[in-house]
């Protein structure tokens, strides 16, 4: 019989297939999981210390044990047995143990003393209004000054070297061009929409957790090292998630605190992080000091690029993110060093926040680059244009594909770089471009895929979505294997009892996880072709309203033949499992480009930045699903908005406290500051990357998207601000020394 | 959150009936008082909800005046003066303030009676003589960058975050209040706020009990109008400097101008003596200058505001500029600036 039911191929731009749960409030977040409990959760809220270190020496709950409604006060006296916090040491920083309320030290400002836990939340914050406490409390140490960061970290996220030095220092710029400037960029914080929020049971033994958490796998471990259980005894789901953005990835006090009160009371808890309590208890990024050394000879070929990041670690956690990653591999120069340094400060946890690295990295070191070409000159296109490294600059080895020049060149095009709007009066308008370079990695995943005999396909695997669209590319790769309609696939994520998976971070998620799924395809594929006859092994499978078919294809038409005709159908469901590890991926170098292109406008007088466009042309591999991608690097680019004109946490240095610890006053963009956002792909497999010949888009668009407003506000107004956010009061100082 | 007795009040007659309650805070909106009571900031132990008070719901036009009830939402209150000529100011100053969520919420009196987003007002844990007086300030030292520079004293800094105030006290409005034996009284709003002096933790003249009923507009030429409010990101932010102002300008001198400042003050700042400069004067950059100086005499910056008093030039430069070029364009117009 002949077909004309269309398929969804893998890159269809198609809508997300969870989009109507969502829409309509089907879509269970972490704190929703009520109705799914044996009884409705008692609900917890925490107390927060008032101190950033020393002991609790007094501690008294009884006033808040005797409020109306409260079941029970949790504290270090109580809520054992616990694993010390970051053991054990030969744990990675998403297993070890994330214990609170383990023992009298206090590490952080805002971290639990205690936990109330009442039948609701106005009952058990009030409550913990009434827990008192004291704290011998010791002086914190914080990182105020780029040259009290002098420890090298042990490692940097993404597996970086913390040094790097390569070719011949240069020992004049008698014939070319310098800067020698320092970049400063603050504290940020993820800012999901959802705060982090747990909902915990224990069934006898056997624990259930619904966390918002972005890999399951490495959650269930932290779990058992923390709780001292057999992780076989809990099952975590999290099939729903608000938005990570690396504050996730691990699993923190909430999700901690909700297992210890249900362990302590044998009830369900749910715990849901007020937006001040996210503050503290979910990782931020610490603030960064940067210091660069730039120079290019007369033509503006870059001469040497030297780059020194200096910034807090949290004390007695592993994480330090490498702010020099750009910096070794944009650009070919003769000499480059980057190096990074840290001081273990007493600070809440920091950890990867949005595009770790190269957010923070590439606002200094695109915005100093722009500052080298100015000098040369040179327009900062060319600039970057006359540098592009043929191989990686630092080590010489090849990239498996590298596509940042054709993304300048057509993203230049298609933006029309230097065809500037015309200015209102009172305005002046910029152009501003910055290059974007990121690591793509392939992280082991696995996933089943399995088919039933009406042609029904489901995807069983831990992988998470985070907002980023994993159900609807998922769904997409299955539907391409089988030449069918996504309507025929059934994806269900997020399930600690499903096969492991890379989870979501880093970019690596849709390339590693989708590869797996389409591992797990083509195997069950296989397996069904094996058992036709022989003169039907080379045919396609398509499952159709008719279910699953075999295709033939003949001179000018496809014919399908019902798949029941052929094969017994006591061979259903075919099962099938799909791994990737990193023999699927090449040791050569990966990774995603893009150039990010801005206009802006800026009031003369009142110093106020508008954007008025923000466009970006990307390459990472084949594009899974278009809508998605460009939603996900849309949302990049926004991110990038606000930390080049908003965002911003300010200490307290004397409490070693945040000082705008809510959405009122920690500034994150909002609809009004974003104008036109318009993103490109060359849409390019990569299959030295991925088996599905994707890489990594979800911190590509927020890379550079900072440096182009900054450069382009520069451009519009001679203003050049190395202290982001570019808030008014600097454009404004700025504008007041040029005209004095 | 303190637990709390509820009351109700219906009519404004039953004012009488809440006298006997002791420390009883009123709650029209709830759009910062709860917000406030979550954080324990505020912890009042008797509300009395205003949402069945019926009779203070409408906006009313007299001869002289506009008559605005207390319970008029903001969002009510910012269409109203959107299709009145004389009040496009006030209209533009709510448009500018919180999200539409917001302003379908909050009330005119309300609005009037916010409380500061002073960081540390907001941080229990943080001394603040606002919040618990006697305690210190944190900001004098600290972060300050969102601070007053007018109408300062050594024990408080915040600012007043009312975009609506602002335009209000430029249009010299009026508030109506009834007293708990259900008197009514009515005063010059720009005599209504109390500078923190020694005691910033009280905030404007209503005594105990006392119920905000009304605010009065007067029905005067404002020319041409414009609120220019600048922040840090831009919308649903606070002003760090804001110009509320309408001009009417003949033969380029000042004929009438109308003028408040946001951002700035400790309260909604009415900048007498800058009106007082210009008023009559030719609207020259040098003028404007010397009036900004005899305004700023009184100014003082604390570190981290110390950007607010040249913002403040600018804006009000940027702002006359404008409303100028346009009253030359069209002399004796009234009205937006831009159509909002």
């Amino acid at each position: 019989m002949k077909t004309n039911q269309t398929a969804n191929f893998i890159g269809e731009p198609i809508n997300r297939v969870d989009g109507v749960l969502k829409v309509t409030g089907q879509a269970r977040y972490a704190a929703e999981h009520t109705s799914t409990m044996p009884q409705t959760p008692l609900v917890g809220f925490l107390v927060a210390s008032t101190s950033a270190v020393g002991e609790i020496s007094h501690l008294d709950t009884s006033q808040a044990e005797k409020a109306e409604g409260v079941q029970a006060v949790i504290t270090h006296k109580n809520a054992g047995p616990l694993k010390a916090f970051g053991k054990p040491d030969d744990e990675g920083r998403f297993t070890q143990s994330r214990a609170v309320l383990s023992d009298t030290h206090i590490r952080h400002y805002g971290m639990p003393v205690a936990l109330v836990i009442a039948q609701t939340l106005e009952q058990a914050r009030y409550a913990g209004s009434l827990v008192e406490f004291n704290i011998d409390a010791q002086p914190a140490q914080l990182l105020h000054k780029a040259n009290q960061a002098s420890d090298v970290p042990e490692s940097l996220d993404g597996g970086f070297e913390p040094d790097v030095e390569t070719g011949d220092k240069p020992s004049t710029y008698s014939d070319g061009f310098a800067v020698d400037v320092q970049y400063t960029t603050p504290s940020q914080i993820s800012a999901a929409m959802e705060p982090h929020a747990t909902i915990a049971h224990f069934d006898g033994e056997k624990l259930t957790v619904y966390p918002s958490v972005q890999i399951i796998a490495s959650a269930v471990q932290a779990l058992a090292t923390t709780l001292e259980m057999d992780a076989e005894n809990i099952h975590v789901k999290s099939p729903f998630i608000g938005g990570g953005f690396g504050s996730k990835l691990g699993l923190h006090y909430d999700a901690i605190l909700a297992c210890i009160g249900a362990r302590y009371l044998k009830r369900p808890v749910k715990i849901a992080l007020s937006r001040r309590h996210v503050f503290y208890n979910s990782p931020h990024r610490g603030h960064s000091f940067q210091h660069m050394q730039l120079s290019c000879d007369n033509q503006g070929k870059f001469q040497s690029i030297a780059h020194h990041s200096a910034m807090p670690k949290a004390k007695g956690y592993p994480f330090a993110e490498a702010t020099g990653a750009g910096a070794r591999v944009t650009y070919s120069a003769e000499y480059i060093k980057s190096t990074h340094r840290v001081k273990n400060a007493d600070t809440p946890l920091i950890d990867s926040t949005r595009s770790p690295g190269d957010a923070i990295g590439s606002l200094a070191f695109e915005s100093a680059v722009d500052e080298l070409a100015n000098k040369a000159n040179i327009d900062p296109l060319t600039f970057r244009l006359n540098n592009m490294p043929k191989v990686h600059p630092v080590n010489g080895n090849r990239f498996t594909s590298h596509k940042l020049e054709s993304c300048l060149r057509r993203g230049a095009e298609v933006f029309g770089w230097q065809r500037k709007s015309s200015a209102q009066p009172g305005k002046v308008i910029g152009h501003g471009v910055a290059s974007a370079m990121r690591m793509n990695v392939l992280v082991e995943s696995s996933a089943e895929v399995s088919m039933d005999e009406k042609g029904k396909i489901t995807v069983l695997t831990d992988m998470t979505d985070i907002g980023t669209g994993t159900y609807t590319i998922l769904a997409q790769i299955a539907a391409d294997t089988f030449n069918t309609s996504v309507d025929n696939i059934t994806v269900n994520l997020g399930d600690s009892q499903s096969p492991a998976s890379s989870g979501s971070g880093g970019s690596f998620g849709a390339s590693s996880t989708g590869s797996a799924v389409l591992k797990a395809c083509e195997a069950v594929k296989s397996k069904l072709l094996s058992l036709l006859p022989k003169n039907y092994q080379n045919a396609q499978l398509a499952v159709t309203e008719q279910g699953v078919c075999v295709r033939q294809s003949h001179a000018d038409s496809p014919q399908d033949t019902p798949l029941a005709s052929l094969v017994d159908s006591s061979v259903f469901p075919i099962r099938e499992l799909g791994a990737v590890s990193e023999d699927d991926t090449s040791d050569d170098e990966q990774y995603s480009c893009g150039a990010h292109f801005v206009e802006v406008e800026v009031d003369t007088l009142t110093a106020e930045v508008r954007l008025k466009r923000q466009y970006g042309m990307f390459s990472a591999g084949k594009i899974l699903n278009e809508k998605t991608a460009k939603s996900q690097i849309k949302g990049g680019m926004v991110w990038g908005a606000g930390y080049a004109l908003t965002e911003a946490i300010h200490h307290h240095t004397d409490s070693a406290s945040f000082i705008n610890p809510d959405f009122g006053e920690y500034h994150i963009a909002v609809n009004r500051d974003i104008a036109e956002v318009a993103v490109d792909f060359i849409d390019l497999p990569d299959f030295e990357a991925s088996p599905v010949g994707a890489k990594g888009i979800g911190e590509l668009g927020i890379t550079g998207a900072g440096a182009a407003i900054a450069n382009a506000i520069f451009d519009a107004t001679g203003v050049r601000v190395r202290d982001f956010p570019i808030t008014v009061d600097k454009v404004l100082e700025g504008l007041s020394k040029k005209a004095s | 959150m303190q637990p709390f007795n509820l009351t109700h009040l219906n009519n404004t007659s039953d004012i009488k009936s809440l006298s006997s309650i002791e420390g009883a805070r009123f709650i029209a909106g709830g759009t910062n008082l709860i917000d406030l009571m979550k954080l324990q900031v505020e912890t009042p132990v008797e509300l009395v909800d205003l949402s069945d008070w019926q009779d203070e719901r409408s906006i009313t036009e007299h001869d002289e005046h506009f008559r605005v009830g207390a319970m008029v939402t903001n969002t009510e209150l910012a269409n109203y003066a959107s299709k009145t000529v004389g009040l496009s100011l006030l209209s533009q100053a709510l448009l500018s303030g919180a999200t539409v969520q917001l302003r379908n919420r909050a009330t005119t009196a309300g609005n009037l009676l916010q409380r500061t987003r002073c960081y540390y007002f907001y941080d229990t844990a943080k001394p603040c003589n606002k919040r618990e007086p006697g305690s210190g300030c944190t900001a004098i030292d600290s972060v300050n960058r969102i601070h007053a520079i007018f109408g300062t004293s050594e024990n408080c800094i915040a600012t007043h975050p009312s975009d609506m105030a602002v335009a209000m006290m430029a249009l010299d409005a009026q508030v109506e209040l009834i007293t708990p034996n259900g008197e009514t009284k009515t005063l010059p709003l720009r005599n209504f706020y109390c500078k923190p002096g020694a005691t910033p933790h009280i905030e404007n003249c209503l005594k105990e009990g006392e119920l905000i009923t009304a605010v009065i507009l007067p029905k005067r030429a404002a020319g041409t109008q414009y609120y220019h409010k600048v922040r840090d990101r831009s919308s649903y932010a606070f002003a760090l400097v804001s110009v509320a102002a309408g001009l009417v300008l003949q033969n380029n001198k000042v004929e009438k101008l109308s003028l408040g400042f946001g951002g700035v003050g400790t309260v909604p700042w009415y900048p007498a003596t800058a009106i007082e400069a210009l008023t009559g004067a030719q609207l020259t950059e040098a003028n404007i200058e010397k009036a900004l100086d005899a305004e700023l005499a009184s100014a003082k910056v604390y570190g981290s505001n110390n950007f607010k008093p040249q913002l403040l030039r600018n804006t009000l430069h940027k702002v006359l500029r404008a409303l100028a070029e346009h009253q030359r364009t069209y002399p004796q117009h009234e009205g937006a600036l831009y159509e909002n």
